[in-house]
């Protein structure tokens, strides 16, 4: 059966290709340095030469500062997937082929842990520890284990009841040789799919968490305290509120829409639907 | 079904008992030293040692942990560390903020999701359809915080109609109490609109292909008459439970929203907390947050039990 590619997918894998880009190009290049601090030239309003967004209170050039912050939202939106991967997969696998006492303990802490959303769990980390980004990535990270462990265990009770894994069961396979040969290639457009909800879920979580000031802490460039910081600027620069925000919300976005986009080019019966909430 | 309710209640426990645990051991037994968080990195010894006692961190964890629970199931949530206020009382007054706020932006979202939902459901075919579909899709993506805002520039900065934060108390003036809490309420529920709508959307356009609805058109109703009669408390049960899923994306959202516009309230409370390291108050806060989020999902539970007569036969 030939599969058509959705507009969803389109337009979600577009703007996430747009937000990786800008994150990579502004390593290497944004119009002027983002921690540039030019006073004379501050407030100026948007598509003034040279400023192609607009100039914050101490003249930084806007448009750079948003390509910038568009690596830090990428990079925390990798390393919390990954640590809700890295802890879920194998978690919600376990839970899976050991039944039993294990699968209710686990299953249990990861219905409570779900009832904490991110944002609670990485303000408990940062009255602990002291906020940084490190700290807002676990707890986000954190959070999200429950997702990708529920998802693990749900396919991998459907996978287990298969012949094939039976037949490799009477073999004398162990645990680990089922997970990784049998549950893991079943699972991952599952997976795949959750991981990209559960990256722009990430996005905002942080955007909160740095809005809070508990997040990135300056001068690294983030979305989520620029737009803390135009607040007291809204008379002089309303601006300085919007862009910061519709980057956040693009990007968000583009990561949901990819994921239904992705939902519905794989298998749309094993997933079960997350909204992508802080 | 009395089993089964009993059965559900006893899990209700077990969930509020590791979700004490959890929140205990993450405040208290991870390895930040609070005292030295507190004092700075210029402390004595011996103040440290002095706080710490202060704080009753030399005792060991379970007797701690004990205390608190005890407490709190009497009622009594412990004093503040910095301004030695009790915390009940406290989280009490600040409720009278949060509480409206975050009842009247789940209000507000259910006044505009419902009738939009079940257009977009009913005409998903259609422009209208598609159009509420797709500004839904672009709402979930808005922070509410930005949301928060964008409305305080309009209606604060440029047109000066509303206050732009702050918090009137509800005994000096309710009128002006219920207009600082307007802009919050319609960011935060404006947001969660959004993904209610596109909920309601799939469960309309989901219980418009079953066989009860082609039945009930083929006796002579319109798709209209049919849906009222016979869909829509079907198309609740979905809906039930995303509004207890949505529950912790309101919590948060009015934790943040709260700071946006300066009120008084629990999530403002927390954020301070959190920056004075008034780790019981932190504590307290999150606790009845989650327990707010999982006895409301164990109604929720209950709810669609009441709704599906099927789900109650298969107990």
């Amino acid at each position: 059966m030939k599969r058509r590619v959705s507009p969803t997918l389109l337009i979600g894998g577009a703007l996430v290709i747009i937000v990786v880009a800008t994150a990579l190009i502004s390593v290497v290049w944004t119009p002027s340095d983002p921690a540039h601090v030019e006073v004379p030239s501050r407030f100026k309003p948007p598509g003034t030469a040279g400023y192609l967004l607009g100039t914050d209170q101490l003249g930084r050039d806007e448009f750079s500062r948003i390509m910038a912050g568009a690596r830090n939202t990428l990079l925390v939106g990798i390393v919390t997937v990954v640590i809700a991967m890295g802890v879920g997969v194998p978690l919600g696998g376990v839970a899976a082929l050991r039944r039993g006492v294990l699968e209710d303990v686990t299953m249990r802490i990861s219905d409570v842990l779900l009832a904490f959303p991110a944002v609670l769990l990485a303000l408990m980390f940062a009255a602990v520890f002291n906020p940084s980004t490190i700290t807002a990535m676990s707890a986000i990270g954190i959070a999200l284990v429950p997702v990708f462990a529920r998802v693990v265990r749900g396919a991998g009770l459907q996978i287990l009841q298969q012949d094939y894994v039976t037949v490799t069961h009477t073999y004398g396979a162990s645990g680990v040789w089922i997970f990784i040969r049998h549950l893991l290639p079943n699972v991952s457009p599952v997976l795949i799919v959750q991981a990209t909800v559960a990256f722009a879920i990430a996005i905002l979580a942080e955007a909160a968490l740095s809005y809070l000031g508990l997040g990135t802490p300056p001068p690294t460039p983030s979305w989520g305290r620029m737009l803390s910081e135009s607040q007291t600027l809204l008379d002089q620069a309303p601006w300085l509120a919007f862009w910061p925000g519709a980057s956040i919300a693009l990007a968000v976005l583009g990561f949901n829409l990819l994921g239904d986009g992705l939902r519905e080019l794989l298998d749309p019966k094993l997933i079960e639907r997350l909204p992508a909430q802080g | 079904m009395v089993l089964q309710l009993i059965r559900r209640a006893g899990w209700l426990l077990v969930s509020l008992w590791l979700a004490s645990v959890l929140v205990f051991s993450v405040v208290n037994l991870l390895p930040g030293d609070v005292a030295a968080v507190i004092l700075g990195t210029s402390a004595t010894p011996q103040a440290l040692e002095t706080l710490r006692h202060q704080l009753g961190l030399d005792q060991p964890g379970p007797v701690r942990y004990a205390a608190w629970v005890v407490g709190m199931l009497h009622g009594d949530f412990g004093t503040s560390v910095l301004s030695h206020t009790d915390i009940g009382p406290l989280i009490l007054q600040k409720l009278s903020v949060s509480a409206p706020l975050a009842l009247a932006s789940m209000v507000l979202s259910l006044l505009a999701a419902v009738p939009l939902g079940v257009l977009a459901g009913t005409h998903h075919r259609n422009a209208s359809g598609a159009v509420i579909s797709a500004l839904s899709l672009v709402g979930i993506a808005v922070p509410a915080f930005w949301a928060g805002l964008l409305l305080a520039t309009v209606f604060a900065v440029l047109l000066h109609v509303l206050p732009a934060g702050g918090f009137t108390d509800w005994s000096s003036d309710p009128i002006a109490a219920l207009r600082s809490l307007l802009l919050p309420a319609v960011a935060l529920g404006l947001v969660q609109a959004a993904v209610l709508t596109r909920y309601i959307r799939s469960a309309i356009i989901d219980v418009q292909g079953e066989d009860f609805i082609r039945t009930a058109r083929a006796k002579g109703l319109t798709r209209w008459q049919a849906l009222r009669r016979h869909g829509f408390r079907y198309a609740a049960i979905p809906i039930v439970t995303i509004l207890g899923i949505q529950l912790t994306g309101l919590l948060v959202g009015a934790i943040v929203i709260e700071n946006v516009f300066v009120l008084p309230g629990l999530g403002r409370l927390l954020f301070q907390s959190v920056g004075n390291r008034d780790l019981l108050i932190v504590q307290d806060v999150v606790m009845l947050l989650t327990t707010v989020v999982l006895v409301v999902n164990f109604l929720v539970d209950l709810t669609y039990r009441l709704l599906d007569p099927r789900i109650r036969a298969t107990v």
